[in-house]
């Protein structure tokens, strides 16, 4: 069985007949073209898939393309506002909140999940915020700060 | 990972959901997919078949009527943690919910999606068994309520028959003098509960005869009512009868709930859950201790 399915990815509309069984985020990658969105684990566990769904964090690897039959989804990509970086984006590089960059995109994604629900977060609130993305290279201490730094949270760090 | 292939069916409404798991025998329902699909991508489980009730309004939300809260079975994890209504009325579910997994699985996991796949490791089963909750299920034959005491008979087994929907959960709102906590002990990767323990606690005045023969005694608090649940080492949430039955009419105080905890033991039964990281005997012996923390994190919240 095959399922006609209409999602827009970064604002633009991708029409596919596929199998049920499909996960979102090989709809991204494969038949979407944007590859940014990675796959870790595969379990749900490392967040390196996380996009967001009409404007909220999910695991698209845990997510079938059915179940985003009409949503608008967001990745990496459709961050930046053409040249213009994403906060975030701008504060993980001027914080160097990345070392291979397997994790980042994912990353950044949890991250605005985040600052969508806690505009401005403890350290603490942003460690447990990101529970969900695992990072390899570099224990988190950067990525933490590049948080902070995009939600202009200085004041933890005195 | 790629699931086995299965046909897809959407349904739009509850009476469209049960037609289908009519015309489909062994179709598997489909909600938040947070249980189901990991089981799909393991091929643990290979429906032929797949339901997708994730859009049906109707089973969506959260609603106060008298004393009792309702929540639809397609809320998810995050809206229940954020839910002033579940906060103030039923507290041990909002913090349970508030520790599944991790913000990105709360956006997309349901409760009812939670409950019907009944894993035994899970926070929610436990809690609703401590609060009492009654389950509204959608069957070929209509509605009816079901009682969470025997609902969950063992490890991914409920009550629910296979061309059931369960609809609705309802909780009994929390009394002026009553107070509710859900503590775990997190496995450090999965965050799955190694062990959970639900409590509520209501309070009374104790004292007796004592207080009416002597005028001017002091009537002291005392545990009037005592819900306690374990999960996570056994193959499906247990009330713990006789920690309950150790805390009436003692007063709220630590020493009452060390007792009570160590009293869990009786409560666990020989068939305990155990694993590479923590055996079923080690379990049992850290049991007490989160039943003691529960207890008094219940009776902090004793209004």
């Amino acid at each position: 069985m095959k399922v006609p399915v209409s999602i827009t990815v970064n604002g633009r509309r991708h029409e596919h007949e596929v199998e049920p069984r499909l996960l979102l985020v090989h709809f991204i990658r494969v038949l979407a073209e944007q590859t940014g969105t990675k796959i870790g684990c595969d379990t749900s566990q490392c967040g390196a898939c996380t996009v967001l769904i009409d404007g909220v964090a999910a695991k698209s690897c845990t997510t079938l393309a059915v179940q985003a039959d009409g949503a608008e989804v967001t990745t990496i990509e459709g961050l930046a506002d053409g040249e213009q970086l994403h906060p975030l984006q701008e504060s993980f590089w001027n914080k160097h909140g990345l070392q291979c960059g397997f994790c980042t995109p994912g990353m950044i994604l949890a991250a605005h999940e985040l600052l969508r629900t806690n505009a401005s977060p403890s350290e603490a609130e942003i460690r447990h915020g990101l529970e969900g993305n695992l990072c390899r290279c570099t224990g988190y201490q950067n990525i933490v700060r590049a948080v902070q730094d995009a939600a202009g949270a200085a004041a933890d760090r005195k | 990972m790629f699931a086995a292939d299965f046909d897809y069916y959407r349904a739009d409404s509850v009476a469209a959901a049960g037609r289908l798991l009519a015309e489909h025998p062994g179709a598997k329902l489909l909600a938040g997919g947070h249980s189901l699909i990991p089981l799909l991508k393991l091929r643990l489980s290979a429906p032929a078949a797949v339901i997708d009730i994730g859009r049906i309004a109707e089973l969506r939300g959260i609603s106060v009527d008298g004393g009792t809260l309702r929540i639809g079975a397609l809320t998810t994890h995050a809206e229940i943690a954020a839910s002033a209504d579940v906060q103030r009325h039923a507290r041990a579910l909002a913090e349970a919910a508030g520790q599944i997994g991790d913000p990105a699985v709360r956006n997309r996991g349901t409760i009812g999606g939670n409950i019907a796949h009944a894993d035994p490791a899970s926070d929610l089963p436990t809690v609703l068994q401590a609060l009492g909750a009654t389950l509204d299920i959608a069957g070929p034959h209509g509605e009816r309520p079901v009682g969470i005491d025997g609902f969950f008979q063992g490890v991914m087994t409920t009550a629910l028959a296979a061309d059931d929907l369960l609809t609705a959960i309802r909780i009994p709102t929390a009394g002026q003098s009553q107070g509710s906590a859900y503590v775990k002990f997190p496995h450090p990767a999965s965050r799955y509960a190694v062990i959970g323990v639900a409590a509520s606690l209501t309070s009374g005045t104790g004292g007796g005869w004592r207080t009416v023969l002597t005028p001017g005694a002091s009537r002291e608090t005392v545990c009037s009512n005592a819900s306690v649940a374990i999960g996570g080492l056994v193959p499906a949430p247990a009330r713990c009868g006789a920690v309950e039955q150790a805390l009436a009419g003692k007063p709220l105080s630590d020493e009452t709930f060390a007792e009570a905890a160590a009293a869990v033991g009786g409560d666990l039964g020989d068939d305990l859950l155990g694993d590479v990281f923590a055996s079923g005997e080690y379990r049992k012996a850290v049991a007490p201790v989160y039943v003691r923390r529960a207890l008094a994190a219940a009776a902090s919240r004793v209004g």
